[in-house]
């Protein structure tokens, strides 16, 4: 690990004041993706913004009828919550499905968010990647690629976004709530908030320089029956091969987003129209313009499969 | 609201080194700049309590807790297995709650009250997850024991809590001890010897005997 310097923020419009004033200073939470990265010189921050005494680990009940969700509330308190148990089950489900007890212990609702992509050329510093140094190409593509993305992706990066908790997020249509280093503040749709690769992957969020998360907002609660499907290699503790989070209607309309697919949680909302014709009718529109490798087209077949899955249960 | 942290040497002569090396940042939110190298360690001044003790040290700021523990505290319990996260065998109670301590900074657990194998129970007067383990073959070579028998204890604390689970059926009602349960709240401990049959059956008694 690089050497760093080390301070505790005593404010948010001052975390974001003072990252803005030092390159490449980053902002640090639960640090189980950050110090992961950091130990194998992935990332090489010269100076840590140790945000976690800034009391944003609340829920609290917003004026429209929704939550807003501290930046730092734990992985495992935001499941836990007795109003997102009852009302955004989608999201205790998701959250639960990732990761261990152990880190979701650690890791918060915009650390979450912010985390970075388990390619595995990514974390090998050995390999071309564009993401991790911009310009030097994708080793992924032509390489091992039954883990990433089959839409969505360019000819830069073919990465996934690992997050389970984002794939419900988009799916409840949260907002990002943030302050920048001149101290305004701005609320930011999930939809627009993690970006596809493009010709560059390196940049991941809308997030400026400096701009620091302090909370997340979900809408009033849309009722509905709240599902997550999660695929994986083993039944616990593993990165999504697909998941799906979905909510659905007692007349069979609702909302779908896919995990595991593409940079980004997916979701295209002109193909929720076909939901209720089941599973086989939302394809086309939900996996258009796919552009699978040999290793990881059994991905559009999971999809179909784990999104009918899911919709049984929610019919049952 | 947390205050500035004693760091020494003076942490401004050592913030930015200028002329170092630049390193391409691969954040985000800093595409654009070139980062500076801080050119040699940073030390600084933690103080927390380890199985009620307190004890006061000065780290290089990078030292994992894991490594304060084992390297600066002797306390070698606590095992290295992985250090990035993946096998649990570095588990610990910070404030009642496991995490993973090589994947958290000693510096950011100034204040806290650390919980490890040596506080949980000793030689002469065993834990009660630790008796279980004992008595039920829960371990073959024993590296990732310690790891487990925190996590175990854990375990049925967070079920006892009502922390919902993934193998839950209902997130509105309180979880239930189910070996389901305990397996699924497990995996963030691997053993690679494979006692996990046995394990369950040391947390089962456990929580059968205390439920």
């Amino acid at each position: 690990m690089k050497s760093f310097t080390y301070e505790r923020a005593t404010s948010p419009a001052e975390a974001a004041a003072k990252a803005a004033r030092t390159p490449g200073a980053r902002f640090i939470a639960g640090g189980t993706n950050l110090l992961d990265l950091m130990k194998l010189e992935i990332e090489t921050p010269p100076h840590l913004i140790d945000v976690n005494g800034l009391g944003l680990d609340k829920i609290e009940a917003t004026d429209d009828g929704g939550l807003r969700i501290g930046a730092l509330v734990r992985n495992t308190d935001l499941a836990a919550d007795d109003r997102v148990r009852r009302d955004y089950g989608v999201l205790s489900r998701a959250l639960l499905a990732g990761a261990s007890g152990q880190l979701r212990n650690k890791a918060t609702t915009a650390g979450n968010l912010l985390q970075r992509t388990r390619c595995p050329y990514f974390y090998d510093t050995g390999q071309a990647c564009n993401k991790r140094t911009p310009g030097s190409g994708c080793s992924a593509i032509g390489g091992f690629s039954r883990q990433h993305a089959v839409v969505g992706a360019s000819t830069a990066c073919i990465a996934t976004h690992p997050s389970d908790m984002a794939v419900a997020m988009r799916v409840l249509d949260a907002q990002v709530e943030t302050v920048k280093p001149d101290g305004k503040t701005r609320r930011i749709k999930i939809a627009d908030f993690h970006k596809l690769p493009g010709s560059t992957p390196h940049i991941e969020t809308a997030l400026q320089a400096g701009e620091f998360i302090t909370a997340v907002t979900l809408p009033k609660p849309i009722g509905g029956i709240h599902v997550y499907h999660k695929i994986r290699d083993r039944a616990s503790y593993a990165f999504a091969l697909v998941s799906v989070a979905a909510v659905i209607q007692p007349d069979g309309t609702g909302r779908v987003a896919l995990g595991g697919v593409a940079h980004k949680p997916w979701r295209v909302e002109k193909a929720e129209t076909d939901l209720p014709k089941g599973a086989k009718a939302v394809m086309a529109k939900l996996m258009a313009d796919a552009t699978p490798t040999p290793e990881n087209e059994f991905k559009i077949t999971l999809v179909e499969r784990t999104l009918s899955a899911a919709l049984m249960d929610a019919r049952a | 609201m947390a205050s500035p942290i004693d760091i020494s040497p003076n942490r401004r002569d050592l913030l930015i080194t200028a002329g170092a090396a630049a390193a391409l940042s691969s954040a985000a939110t800093a595409t654009a700049a070139q980062t500076a190298e801080v050119s040699q360690p940073v030390i600084s001044k933690i103080s927390f309590s380890v199985n009620g003790a307190d004890q006061a040290l000065e780290l290089d700021l990078r030292t994992t807790l894991l490594d304060a523990l084992r390297e600066h505290l002797h306390l070698t319990g606590t095992k290295k297995g992985c250090d990035h996260g993946q096998c649990g065998a570095c588990t610990v109670m910070v404030n009642g709650k496991r995490i993973n301590s090589c994947l958290s900074l000693a510096v950011m657990h100034d204040g806290d009250e650390i919980t490890t194998i040596e506080g949980l129970g000793t030689p002469d007067k065993l834990h009660p997850m630790q008796a279980a383990f004992i008595k039920h073959d829960g371990y073959q070579c024993g590296y990732c024991t310690p790891g487990q028998i925190c996590s175990a204890v854990a375990v049925l604390e967070e079920i006892r809590a009502g922390i919902p689970s993934h193998v839950s059926d209902d997130l509105n009602a309180a979880p239930a001890l189910t070996a389901d349960e305990m397996r699924e709240r497990m995996s963030g401990n691997i053993c690679r010897c494979g006692a996990y049959s046995n394990i369950i059956d040391a947390m089962s008694e456990v929580a059968g005997a205390t439920a």
